[in-house]
């Protein structure tokens, strides 16, 4: 299960994703505005279906990633229940690990949607009244658990701990880090300043800081900081600001959050 | 008394076990795609197989049986560093297993058998699809925080009950050493190198460990932990934190007891349990180092660390 604020222009509000599909709430959670069934065959089937990966996209829709590797793009009006399913978006072949807005300002014909798959399949769309594909990254095998995007950069973490920064463009890599010993669980971005954080099995919080190089238009990336969050596993990890200066930690068998 | 056990007594006790345990019907039943059983259904499934020879324990024995059970199995989901490592755990198992009974070629077939529809079905996943698995089996080993008296020797576990998490060693397979950041330009070639540096000190590993039925599996989890003869002590004061959570999942009412149920008389109804036959005394298992030590550990385990047990009467 995964529950994520969505904030558009007129209204936030709080998405659920679980086992029988997406829930919709009112930001104070006083009234449920709308709820998605996923289509659950008769009998167990051999894979679990599930919805997983959020996210508010074109001031105007929000979109929900299905197992099926459909992801479900939901129109919302400005008020009301009236939340139609605008389109079903059939790119990928794999379970939908993640989806990510662009939060900053993106180049020409970069796109401002990005969904990740299973399989490491990364998609770039352009969001409106019909989504357009713009392209797609294949998967080498391993599974992109977290996306993010950001002024046309698309950073991605790994399963096997790699983050990976795409052009989102061009489709092209631009850099690639060693970063974690373990499977990446989270991946965060902070708009003003482009400040990277990835969190991870191996118990570490880094804090990464992309840029552009004006001259040569290369991605950088710069490692800032990093935390040990002794004998835990991270599996959240957010900034609590927009200029990344400070951030918060969850892990498994922890019932406390981490501020740092 | 265990000590008045032949080897005649443990070989028959092993066997029994065993030959319950990888028995087709079951095995069919497991094997079948379903969500995880709760908690009560899984110690009811785990009772019987205690159960399914000549032996016996009462039940602080059997509490402590489960404890243990069930923090060494959270331990090495808990650890694993992919998660397809949780196969390799599950086939350390079964060769500990084969070991036990290399000399029945029944039994060993049986174990056989399963071994191959492991590989079968679980060879191709994903690690997504991994990783999902180990998801739902943590969340199903939350806050449980039994201290083993062997965990707690090996420093494997702290002393509030937590596994200790090891910075070092060598990293999965498929994974690199954390460390190096490259950078490419637009026509794809590596412009710069960078390094940063942590509180970590890993190193690559040396190879894969063997997804076959037979081979070197490298992982050591799931190997047996009391290959030498070690300590059982647990403990248990303060280590069930959440008290709250365990309370509501113990009264509330559940809405899939029924099909639950079922699921569990055709489980069991697999499960071929050999009575003693008459004149058979059966041998009683202690866990504990005197009978009165057992009868103070049944009365004063904390409520809510008490298993409830499904009495069912299974018939074919």
């Amino acid at each position: 299960s995964q529950a994520a604020w969505c904030e558009l222009p007129s209204r936030v509000l709080l998405v659920l994703t679980s086992q029988r599909g997406v829930q919709m709430y009112e930001a104070d959670g006083s009234t449920m505005v709308f709820w998605h069934a996923l289509d659950v065959p008769e009998l167990p089937a051999a894979h679990s279906v599930f919805a997983r990966g959020i996210a508010a996209a074109g001031g105007r829709f929000i979109c929900v990633g299905t197992s099926f590797g459909a992801v479900l793009v939901f129109d919302v009006p400005p008020k009301g229940t009236n939340v139609t399913l605008s389109e079903v978006l059939e790119q990928h072949r794999d379970p939908i690990t993640d989806i990510a807005a662009e939060q900053g300002q993106a180049p020409d014909g970069a796109g401002d949607l990005v969904t990740a798959d299973d399989s490491g399949t990364l998609c770039l769309w352009s969001s409106g009244e019909e989504f357009t594909l713009l392209g797609k990254i294949p998967g080498s095998g391993c599974t992109c658990s977290s996306v993010a995007l950001w002024k046309g950069i698309v950073a991605a973490g790994y399963g096997n701990g790699q983050i990976r920064l795409w052009e989102a463009g061009s489709g092209r890599i631009r850099a690639q880090v060693s970063a974690h010993a373990r499977w990446i669980y989270a991946l965060d971005l902070a708009p003003l300043t482009g400040k990277l954080l990835s969190g991870a099995e191996d118990s570490f919080v880094h804090v990464w800081k992309l840029s552009r190089n004006p001259d040569t238009d290369d991605i950088e990336v710069q490692h800032c900081h990093a935390e040990c969050v002794t004998d835990t596993q991270v599996c959240g990890a957010r900034f609590c600001d927009p200029a990344g200066d400070t951030f918060a930690v969850t892990g498994y068998d922890l019932s406390e959050i981490l501020c740092y | 008394r265990v000590d008045e056990w032949t080897d005649v007594d443990r070989k028959r006790v092993m066997n029994d076990i065993i030959s319950t345990m990888f028995n087709n019907k079951f095995m069919e039943e497991l094997f079948k795609p379903q969500d995880l059983y709760s908690k009560k259904a899984l110690r009811t499934v785990y009772d019987r197989l205690a159960h399914a020879s000549i032996m016996r324990l009462n039940q602080a024995s059997m509490d402590k049986l489960y404890d243990l059970m069930t923090m060494a199995f959270k331990y090495q989901v808990l650890l694993c560093p992919r998660p397809r490592d949780i196969l390799l755990v599950t086939f350390n198992h079964l060769d500990a297993i084969k070991d036990f009974i290399s000399d029945s070629p029944g039994i060993l077939n049986q174990v056989d058998e399963t071994f191959r529809r492991l590989i079968e079905t679980y060879n191709c996943l994903s690690d997504g699809e991994f990783q999902l698995i180990r998801q739902t089996l943590l969340i199903f080993f939350q806050d449980m925080h039994i201290r083993v008296s062997i965990f707690l020797k090996d420093k494997v576990q702290n002393s509030n009950g937590r596994f200790v998490l090891p910075i070092s060693g060598p990293v999965p397979w498929g994974t690199e050493v954390p460390g190096l950041i490259r950078i490419f330009n637009h026509k794809g070639v590596e412009v710069k190198r960078a390094e940063f540096t942590t509180a970590g000190n890993y190193v690559t590993p040396q190879r894969e460990g063997s997804f076959e039925l037979y081979g070197d599996r490298v992982l050591k989890l799931g190997t047996n932990m009391y290959s030498v003869t070690r300590p059982v002590e647990t403990h248990m004061s303060g280590s069930s934190k959440n008290l709250a959570s365990q309370a509501k999942e113990h009264t509330a009412p559940n809405p899939l007891a029924k099909e639950e149920l079922n699921f569990l008389a055709r489980l069991l109804g697999g499960l071929d349990i050999q009575k003693p036959a008459g004149g058979e005394s059966g041998f009683r298992l202690n866990l504990f180092t005197t009978d009165e030590e057992e009868e103070h550990a049944a009365q004063t385990r904390p409520e809510e660390l008490s298993y409830k047990v499904i009495n069912i009467e299974a018939t074919q």
